[in-house]
């Protein structure tokens, strides 16, 4: 499979000039290594493994924000508490994963992998819709499994250099890409988590103001849907937070969502519906 | 129709060895400087699109000189391999050990078998690690072997030259702007037959910079030093001198790997330019040409063209080894 590290020589595929595509490669070297070249026996399979639930995602005047809870359930078994989902992908995109957790912690990998491989042969990136389009080339070769049950869906967000703009990208198991404006989100809480981005965003927020309104969504999500999950003040369990500007992208420590998302809880206390907004 | 001649394993392997390092020869060097934060790299290279040294993975790096197209094959090749061993076992496992032994398995395989063309490249791979004790960086030649060096390592052009200069000066534990300094004061350094040394001045557009930085607070911990901070880095230096027209650097010309018409020296077979190069000794060890067995009387050595150098006429000693081992037009071969 991969080539020992001593006694041979590199086969000739690795010398050999062509794609800059690290999948491509994989397809023709390794396509064992792919999640896309494995076959499931018929049946749906969508209960055997652990879903990943809701990601958030919203634009502000220099940047963009996604947050992503911290569940992952199996049926009506909380399958884990602290899983992560949102993903840097490369400096200035992340992604953030709604399905089936475990293709889709492959499908990240594979997708830094690609951003990165191609990066390193070229010189240079990829434009924010060549990233986009990579990740639904990968979301289309998984429609077999997806069918069976193993879909996953991913949002994904960046910042595009050349507009200077945070751009949001969403899509459905057959690879369609969709670009969304202001906030998007996905997975089982997204209908929730959006109602509250709808009354809760400005366009004109500031950096904080916007991970906060992300993590009033998430506690919006988590009040009505099940399988999202809240934040846990007793295990000090926050959501993933990542931020990514002209500068690049980082997640926000624990410590600082720690503090939104305290924030948060304290006004509940007062009004457990949230804030509320103006009604004209 | 082709007649089989006779040629010792020894006297194959010493042309294949004196091509490629002649092709080395030609380029100019690529210096690698560990210094207290990582590992630096500097050469001069006015082309800004086409690198001599790239990343490789999180922690590893490579640099080359010689034929472009060659050390650009095997730069993706360690891309790739290095990208899927971290894909499929964890990004930890891609070391630079790993890559420096598949890459002498390659070279020393393509060297010694008799079908291909031996690389003309020499390649530096050097990782990071926690501490500056854990820094390595390998030296690969072109014919598969591995050195470990240690404090730095030139390659390339007038090597001997810049490596004595900086085995003088070289401390460790230096800052980046230090080592930066030394390093490009190294690449400047020339001496000549009568060795006479001078120094000039590489303006900092045709320094190619970049460094293993292990403060940097992302996984991927290589970073090239671009125009701006690099002026700021080195400061004020002079007027600088561009290179003299010296033989055309390779990164200029990555085209196939086609023999170059102009000045070609019929008597040598694997001379392409017949630039000011000395003839055939090993650039890293001085290492006498061994001459050939001379020919007879009645096959003369073919005219040579005049020599744009201007090398001296009769000079047949150095010639030697120019020479074919076999001349096809010997009866006793």
């Amino acid at each position: 499979m991969i080539p020992a590290g001593s006694g041979s020589r590199l086969p000739d595929a690795f010398l050999a000039p062509g794609t800059s595509s690290f999948t491509d490669f994989l397809t023709a070297q390794s396509p064992e290594l792919l999640p896309s070249s494995r076959s499931l026996p018929q049946g749906n399979a969508g209960d055997l493994a652990p879903h990943g639930t809701t990601i958030v995602a919203a634009t502000y005047p220099g940047g963009v924000v996604m947050a992503g809870d911290r569940r992952a359930t199996m049926g009506n078994i909380i399958a884990q508490r602290d899983i992560e989902k949102v993903f840097p992908a490369d400096e200035f995109s992340c992604v953030g994963i709604a399905g089936t957790a475990g293709l889709a912690v492959e499908m990240v990998r594979l997708f830094q992998t690609e951003l990165e491989h191609y990066e390193k042969i070229e010189g240079t990136t990829l434009s924010m819709d060549g990233k986009a389009n990579r990740l639904a080339a990968l979301i289309r070769s998984n429609l077999g499994m997806a069918m069976q049950g193993l879909a996953v869906v991913p949002l994904f967000a960046g910042y595009d250099l050349t507009g200077d703009q945070g751009r949001i990208f969403s899509y459905d198991v057959t690879g369609g890409r969709y670009e969304e404006t202001a906030f998007h989100s996905v997975g089982s809480g997204s209908l929730f988590a959006r109602g509250a981005l709808k009354k809760l965003y400005r366009d004109d927020l500031s950096a904080e103001e916007c991970v906060t309104a992300l993590v009033q969504a998430l506690y919006d999500a988590a009040d009505d849907d099940s399988a999202t999950g809240g934040p846990d003040v007793t295990r000090r369990i926050f959501p993933v937070v990542q931020v990514i500007t002209a500068d690049g992208g980082r997640r926000l420590p624990d410590e600082e969502v720690a503090s939104t998302a305290d924030r948060v809880i304290a006004a509940r206390m007062n009004r457990p519906d949230g804030p509320a907004a103006a009604l004209t | 129709m082709s007649m089989p001649f006779y040629v010792s394993p020894e006297q194959l392997m010493k042309d294949r060895a004196d091509f490629a390092r002649k092709g080395i020869a030609r380029g100019r060097s690529v210096v690698a400087v560990q210094y207290a934060d990582g590992v630096l790299f500097v050469s001069e290279n006015p082309s800004q699109a086409l690198h001599k040294v790239s990343e490789i993975y999180d922690r590893i790096a490579f640099a080359a000189v010689g034929r472009y197209n060659e050390f650009e094959n095997l730069r993706i090749a360690g891309v790739r391999l290095a990208d899927m061993r971290g894909y499929a076992y964890d990004r930890r496992d891609v070391t630079g050990r790993g890559l420096a032994n598949a890459y002498a398995q390659t070279l020393g395989t393509i060297f010694s078998s008799g079908g291909e063309k031996p690389y003309e490249v020499e390649i530096f791979v050097a990782e990071i690690g926690e501490l500056a004790a854990d820094d390595q960086i390998y030296r690969l030649t072109y014919d598969g072997q591995v050195a470990d060096e240690h404090g730095y390592a030139v390659m390339g052009g007038a090597a001997d030259v810049v490596a004595a200069y900086l085995k003088e000066r070289y401390a460790e534990g230096a800052s980046l702007e230090d080592a930066l300094r030394l390093a490009v004061a190294a690449l400047g350094h020339t001496a000549n037959e009568r060795g006479e040394s001078s120094d000039r001045v590489i303006p900092d557009e045709d320094l190619e910079v970049a460094v293993l930085d292990r403060t940097r607070t992302q996984p991927r911990k290589f970073r090239r030093i671009r125009a701006a901070r690099l002026s700021e880095l080195l400061g004020d230096r002079g007027p600088g001198e561009h290179a003299a027209d010296e033989a055309p650097e390779e990164p200029e010309e990555p085209g196939p790997a086609a023999t170059s018409p102009e000045a070609d020296q019929p008597s040598d077979p694997t001379d392409q330019v017949s630039g000011g190069m000395p003839p055939l000794e090993s650039p890293v060890t001085g290492e006498p040409p061994i001459a050939p067995p001379i020919a007879p009387p009645n096959a003369p050595p073919p005219p040579r063209p005049d020599e744009p150098s201007g090398t001296a006429p009769a000079e047949p000693g150095p010639e030697e080894p120019d020479r074919p081992p076999i001349d096809p037009n010997d009866p006793l071969g």
